[in-house]
């Protein structure tokens, strides 16, 4: 059988900040339609790594390929690139001085050239598969945190990204608000968005997860599927950060 | 005393003169203030470069003209440069001084209004797709303005009763009018004219700042 | 001759900088003087104003505002000009010195008396309320427990505002103060060269950049946006 080739190739990525060598070595490969959960405990380098895979950061050595895309190299327009990029913040980054239509259309209309009309419609689009339609000309300030992250992901989506890296999507959001966003993620599950999560919501990981990917001091521990990393984990690192969690 | 400050005939005698000046310098304001503001949006756009090759030399640009007194540079420009054959006229000179001078003002406002936004603002930006100046612009810049508001009306204002230094190189602006007026008169009455009429143009805006700061420190 | 050395023969003429030297070093003295005497009078004058509003006392508060106001809004050549030249016909003739004195030293007595004001405000009810239930008098509160805290959240607005009336020193020039712009300017017109402008322009950064430069670490290390 013949592998496809993965959408996300990331290898040998190194980062360092300064003196501090906080990825040491990480490969991730992402097949087309995975959804791959990334865990591991504070500081270990899980948002780098995922700020890596667009280029936020940039990694000290390595390469990344993203559907074809050499992302490290120079001739790359990495603002194109990026479009097909979806990212998604722990703590939403939406623009507070444009309202939600607006914050999801921007990058249609200066990046992706689209006029006001058509991006309007893509806009109202995005929105209404977050199940915003009504919210479109509502501010950040006046919504609620699971609608301000659901704006975030429209923005995301309204791009027709081929990937999508959620850092901690629903750790700044009150526990009743949660679900909203995590039924939004399982629905872009549903249509076969490749997915990269940063996340500690189990029960999600659980339910839609192929492979969860185990980090610890900047290097993947193990991976495999949920019930293996979860059930009988290898390594005493993975065992003793998965009953911290599932003890609270 | 009536009779020097506030005499009526030669009020009416110097009004016209007076509104002419005023109109200028409304004009006048209308021009340095958006000269002095695109230098500033200029400046602090290239002050979120970190890099030290750029970073030095604005710091070092913003501080020189900082340290300059607005009427040592026109002075300069007006009086200096015609020696090395470099005869710009007074509106020229008028305009380049304030384009540094309070460019660089502007410049440090804006640059803290920058400062202000966070950091997850231009991510977020650069995430779909923006380049780092459609980010600073589209996303930051209206983010910043908002922010540091006070502090840019202040500045106009500042930059608004500056103007009056152009009546040092004879641009007809309110001041240099009431001391035309004043010369032909013998009395100083042209000169309280044009101070009322200065202070019913900006008191507005001095009240208005006045309220924003006391709320912007209320709220520290 | 080359243009270099044109320039140079112009703008840096050292024989007529030799010759106005002196002149320079006198106008710079004359400005530090001038500046000392606004600073000074403007600060504490603006402190008094600030304080006596904190009395409540209804009209002597409106007042204020209004001479604040009226001396916010006015642009400061517009105040040395009146009083240089207005004040003669009522048979005072205060020298063009004095006049920028008393004109800067009003506007920055206005723009602090702003700050101090907003800074004393600025102090939680909480902190009078406090300290006036452990007995302590208006004047002890004032000055132990508000003035304190309000004096150190005005200290950047304070300090940038003091550097930019201060440099309007050069205003005095207008009206025949001889400090360092009034000394270039008059020395230009008598050597036909500009140097001694050079020479002036150079007094007022040795002068200021420092000054602009500390205003810079202060902003930083009170950490604070106007
Ligand atoms: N811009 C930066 N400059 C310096 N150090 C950084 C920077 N960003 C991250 N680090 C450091 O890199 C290490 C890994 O950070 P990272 O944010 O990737 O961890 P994480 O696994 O996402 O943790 P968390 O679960 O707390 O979000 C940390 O020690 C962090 O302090
Ligand atoms: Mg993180």
């Amino acid at each position: 059988m013949i592998e496809p080739r993965p959408i996300v190739e990331a290898r040998g990525i190194h980062k360092h900040f300064a003196a501090l060598h906080v990825l040491k070595g990480v490969d991730l490969l992402v097949a087309e339609r995975e959804l791959v959960f990334v865990i591991g405990p504070s500081g270990s380098g899980k948002s780098t790594l995922l700020r890596c895979l667009n280029r936020l950061e940039e990694p000290s050595s390595g390469s990344v390929v993203v559907d074809g895309i050499d992302l490290l190299d120079r001739r790359t327009d990495l603002n194109h690139a990026r479009q097909r990029i979806g990212m998604v913040f722990q703590s939403f980054n939406l623009y507070p001085h444009m309202t939600a239509l607006g914050n999801v259309t921007l990058a249609l209309r200066k990046v992706a050239g689209k006029s006001r009309a058509e991006a309007d419609e893509i806009g109202h689009a995005a929105l209404a598969r977050v199940g915003l339609a009504d919210r479109a000309d509502h501010r950040p300030g006046q919504l609620s945190g699971g609608q301000q992250q659901r704006v975030a992901i429209a923005r995301s989506i309204a791009l027709e990204p081929r990937v999508m890296l959620f850092d901690e999507p629903t750790s700044a959001l009150d526990p009743e608000l949660v679900g909203s966003v995590l039924g939004v993620m399982r629905s872009l599950r549903e249509s076969g968005m490749t997915m990269v999560v940063v996340s500690h919501e189990m029960g999600f990981a659980r339910a839609a997860a192929d492979r969860v990917v185990f980090m610890d001091h900047g290097l993947i521990v193990e991976q495999g599927a949920p019930a293996e990393i979860f059930e009988s984990p290898a390594h005493e690192r993975t065992r003793a950060f998965i009953g911290q969690i599932q003890r609270h | 005393m009536i009779e020097s400050f506030l005499n009526v005939g030669i009020m009416v005698q110097a009004w016209p003169i007076i509104l002419a000046g005023l109109g200028n310098t409304i004009l006048l304001s209308l021009m340095v203030v958006p000269l002095g503001l695109g230098g500033g949006i200029m400046l602090a756009l290239l002050s979120t470069v970190k890099h030290p090759w750029v970073r030095y030399p604005l710091m070092a640009w913003v501080d020189f003209f900082r340290a300059f007194p607005p009427l040592v540079l026109l002075i300069f420009l007006y009086a200096g440069l015609p020696f090395a054959g470099l005869e710009l006229g007074g509106f020229a000179c008028v305009g380049i001084a304030f384009f540094l001078n309070t460019g660089s003002y502007y410049g440090e406002v804006l640059r803290a209004g920058i400062d202000s936004v966070p950091a997850g603002q231009i991510e977020a930006a650069r995430s779909t797709g923006l380049s780092r100046l459609q980010a600073l612009v589209w996303v930051v810049l209206p983010q910043a303005v908002r922010n540091v508001l006070p502090d840019l009306l202040s500045n106009t204002l500042e930059v608004i009763k500056l103007t009056s230094l152009a009546s040092v190189v004879a641009l007809p602006e309110l001041l240099f009018q009431a001391r035309q007026a004043q010369s032909l008169t013998y009395n100083p009455t042209p000169i309280v004219a044009a101070a009322v009429v200065y202070f019913l143009l900006l008191w507005p805006l001095v009240r208005l700042l006045s309220t924003l700061e006391n709320r912007a420190m209320a709220s520290r | 001759m080359s243009n270099w050395d044109r320039f140079v023969e112009t703008f840096f003429n050292a024989r007529v900088m030799a010759r106005y030297w002196p002149d320079i070093v006198e106008g710079l003295w004359l400005t530090i003087g001038l500046a000392a005497l606004i600073v000074v009078t403007g600060l504490i004058a603006g402190l008094v104003l600030a304080l006596v509003r904190a009395l409540g006392v209804r009209v002597l508060n409106w007042a204020i505002i209004f001479v604040v106001d009226v001396f916010r809004a006015l642009p400061p050549l517009v105040i040395i000009v009146l009083i240089y030249f207005g004040l003669p016909s009522i048979d005072i003739a205060p020298s063009g010195f004095v006049s920028t004195w008393i004109s800067l030293g009003l506007v920055l007595m206005a723009f602090s008396e702003e700050i101090f004001w907003a800074g004393i405000t600025a102090v939680p009810r909480g902190q009078w309320e406090a300290a006036r239930s452990t007995g302590l008098g208006f004047g002890e509160t004032l000055a132990y427990v508000v003035l304190p805290q309000a004096l150190r959240i005005t200290i950047p607005p304070l300090t940038n505002r003091t550097i930019a009336i201060t440099k309007g020193t050069a205003l005095g020039s207008v009206v025949a103060v001889t400090e360092i712009l009034g000394q270039a300017s008059s020395a230009v017109s008598n050597s036909y060269n500009p140097s001694p402008l050079t020479l002036g322009a150079a007094a007022y950064l040795l002068l200021f950049l420092p000054v602009v430069v500390f205003g810079r670490w202060v902003e930083s290390k009170f950490a604070w946006r106007r």
